[in-house]
């Protein structure tokens, strides 16, 4: 790989600025007796400035990926930059290599939670490697040059959904702005509106090319609002979670009810909403703090840190719902007809109502056994002919 | 950095609702005066809740784009900001007044510029006008027209009726039309009488409301007889007892609205450089063919 001029150049520069510049492995500092300069793969000390340029030029993946960090990515401490960092499977701390395997001799697909050299890095960029975030399959690419020689180290990406991994280019629309994804997001593939981003209904069929990271930032902030940003909290240990009560007390107006919701009600409606099924986002609010609800969070990449609108819009319902006290019905049914109650309200929970063939009579939700039923037990009102029973 | 941040009420049930915010973001983005740009919705994604934390920007300037001063701006939108010195009392307004104020929100290390809501700045009445103009395809509107207002009236705010007033009052003052008059959906005097307001055999009906949904494409349409039935549209003019009806949907479509957003953040205190004329000219010269003027006719209401 050449070093260009500037490169080089801009390093000096940046090692009389702090003194010395130590990222990704890359040590450079300037000594009494010359340059001092160090990779985890060789080092070299007492280089004169053409010793120095000569020696860099061995180790230009270094050079070319310190200027892609510090020039072109910039923005330290900045979620947009651990995010890019993490697409690469760089270490999200500036600077610390402990942690990175991987050598560039022999590049292998990494464990999940693995970090890379960088020439290993690079080994992988040059094909493109990928990552997943939610229902979004992330490839950060090394750019060819102009001239077609080496890679000088800048990165673009490009996305597509996970479903479409091995589709053919030609086969999707292709997008470059960032913000095309806001249309892509807001209808499921039945060109129902879809108000919560992370529900896992992303339709396939796209692909944006050749973005620059900035531009990566902002189009994944489009399909899953501020989830960068809370992912890059909890990383760092920051994650501000609001418990189910503290949001519950703090909303006014029409939503002022919920905090009544019964504590058991809490836990069926983070069941019913907020399960990997429903959404991608992996619920960290509990009931309150200490006070953990049964169901499990999930396993989305990115937290959820407090219960979103929907959420906080269905409670009022269920509040208002729960506020009723039970009551003992009598109904003539035959055993399996309610069995079929059983499979119907299964059949519409799980969203599974468009899946059963017109011929399939031996699934409880089909919709001629369903309208069999109607006709047969509902009375005069249209309901399910119930007697209350006197306790 | 400055950033910007548009809020907006959204929808959980229909997607148009935030169509709007979109577009003046979209505008506003085009001109760079920011850093970054940013939507944020009550009932959509980002919430207000985590917005400002996906920003870089140490300077972050909240603009509601709301009709009125009321529960959403002066309880909701700062509460979920945290924005925790807030106290409505810091605008000190009488309900159209609201300029800005700086606080910081608590959960990130930024300085909010929280500001007043659109729909109340003075700039809000060019947009009316220029709404006026777009409808009739006349950009010199006004003689021999009347211009009516309308707002959603008492049910839940009273400051969204002063809103109204306000602007009428201010084109009144101007001398433009024949007769201008703020009507209301609940309250008197109400839009579905809008022709016995009226001496002037054209009226211009404005509705101050940000998006287009359930009232401007259905409600005061069928409210004011344009049609009997809003799924069959109307057509712009209509003729209603004699008068003839220009209705221009709701105003914050208007692409004018982007220059609210901006005075609204140059009150405040963001640079803003030439942004404002830029959207200006662009809104001017669209004209009423542009892509986001009114829909009328036979696509009303679907
Ligand atoms: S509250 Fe539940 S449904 Fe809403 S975003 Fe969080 S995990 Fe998803």
């Amino acid at each position: 790989m050449t070093v260009a001029t500037a490169d080089v150049e801009d390093l000096r520069a940046a090692v009389e600025a702090d003194g010395a510049i130590a990222f990704d492995g890359l040590h450079l500092e300037r000594g009494d007796e010359g340059y001092v300069l160090e990779t985890p793969d060789g080092d070299w000390c007492g280089l004169d400035e053409a010793a120095l340029r000569d020696a860099l030029e061995t180790i230009g993946e270094y050079v070319t990926n310190w200027r892609y960090w510090q020039e072109t990515v910039g923005g330290e401490g900045t979620a947009r930059r651990a995010f890019l960092r993490w697409c690469e499977r760089a270490p999200i701390a500036d600077g610390e290599l402990e942690d990175a395997a991987g050598s560039g001799d022999h590049p292998h697909v990494p464990d999940d939670g693995e970090t890379l050299s960088v020439p290993a890095r690079y080994e992988l960029l040059r094909d493109g490697l990928d990552r997943e975030w939610g229902e979004i399959c992330v490839t950060a690419r090394l750019v060819e040059s102009d001239a077609g020689e080496e890679p000088a180290g800048e990165r673009v990406y490009d996305l597509w959904h996970v479903d479409d991994a091995d589709t053919d280019l030609a086969a999707l629309e292709v997008y470059d702005d960032p913000r095309d994804a806001r249309e892509i997001a807001t209808y499921d593939a039945d060109d129902r509106y879809r108000p919560l981003k992370t529900a896992p209904t992303l339709v396939s069929g796209w692909a944006f090319t050749g973005l620059s990271g900035g531009e990566l930032v902002e189009t994944i902030e489009f399909f899953y609002p501020a989830t960068i940003a809370n992912w890059h909290r909890e990383l760092r240990g920051e994650l501000d979670v609001d418990h189910w009560l503290e949001t519950a007390e703090r909303q006014s107006g029409i939503y002022d009810v919920i905090d009544e919701l019964p504590r058991e009600a809490v836990d069926w409606m983070a069941e019913a909403c907020c399960v990997d099924s429903q959404c991608l986002r992996r619920r960290e609010w509990q009931y309150e703090e200490g006070g953990e609800l049964d169901p499990d969070g999930g396993d989305g990449p990115f937290p959820c840190r407090e219960p979103c609108s929907l959420v906080v819009a269905a409670a009022r319902k269920w509040t208002v719902l729960e506020s009723e006290e039970e009551r003992t019905y009598e109904l003539e049914l035959t055993t399996s007809e309610l069995n079929q109650l059983t499979e119907l309200i299964d059949a519409v929970a799980e969203g599974r109502t468009d899946e059963i063939r017109e011929a399939d009579v031996y699934d409880g939700a089909n919709r001629y056994r369903a309208r069999y039923l109607r006709a047969k037990r509902f009375d005069e009102d249209d309901s399910l002919a119930a007697r209350e029973v006197d306790e | 950095m400055q950033a910007l941040v548009i809020a907006a009420h959204g929808s959980h049930l229909n997607p148009d609702a935030s169509d709007p915010t979109y577009a003046h973001a979209d505008a506003v983005r085009e001109t760079g005066a920011f850093d970054e740009v940013r939507e944020a919705f009550w009932k959509e994604e980002p919430h207000f809740r985590e917005v400002i934390r996906t920003l870089e920007s140490d300077e972050v300037f909240v603009v509601p784009l709301f009709i009125s001063e009321g529960y959403f701006t002066e309880q909701v939108i700062p509460r979920e900001l945290r924005l925790e010195e807030w106290d409505p009392d810091l605008w000190d307004s009488d309900g159209t007044d609201a300029s800005q104020v700086t606080l910081e929100a608590t959960d990130v290390d930024k300085t909010i510029h929280y500001c007043g809501p659109t729909g109340t700045h003075d700039a809000m009445t060019d947009v009316i006008v220029q709404r006026a103009e777009s409808v009739t395809d006349d950009p010199d509107v006004g003689e021999g027209v009347g211009l009516a207002v309308v707002g959603h009236g008492t049910e839940r705010n009273e400051n969204s009726a002063k809103a109204i007033e306000y602007h009428t009052e201010r084109i009144r003052e101007r001398d433009r039309f024949d007769e201008a008059k703020a009507l209301f959906m609940d309250e008197e005097p109400e839009v579905d009488d809008v022709t016995d307001y009226f001496e002037s055999d054209d009226v211009v009906v404005v509705p101050l409301f940000v998006a287009d949904g359930y009232h401007t494409q259905e409600d005061i349409p069928e409210d004011m007889d344009l049609t009997e039935n809003y799924r069959l549209g109307w057509d712009v003019p209509a003729e209603v007892d004699g008068h003839r009806i220009w209705y221009a949907g709701a105003v914050g479509t208007e692409e004018l609205m982007a220059e609210v957003i901006l005075e609204r953040a140059a009150d405040a205190g963001a640079d803003v450089g030439d942004a404002r004329d830029v959207i200006q000219d662009a809104a001017t010269t669209a004209g009423p063919d542009g892509d986001r003027g009114p829909n009328p006719g036979a696509e009303a209401g679907d």
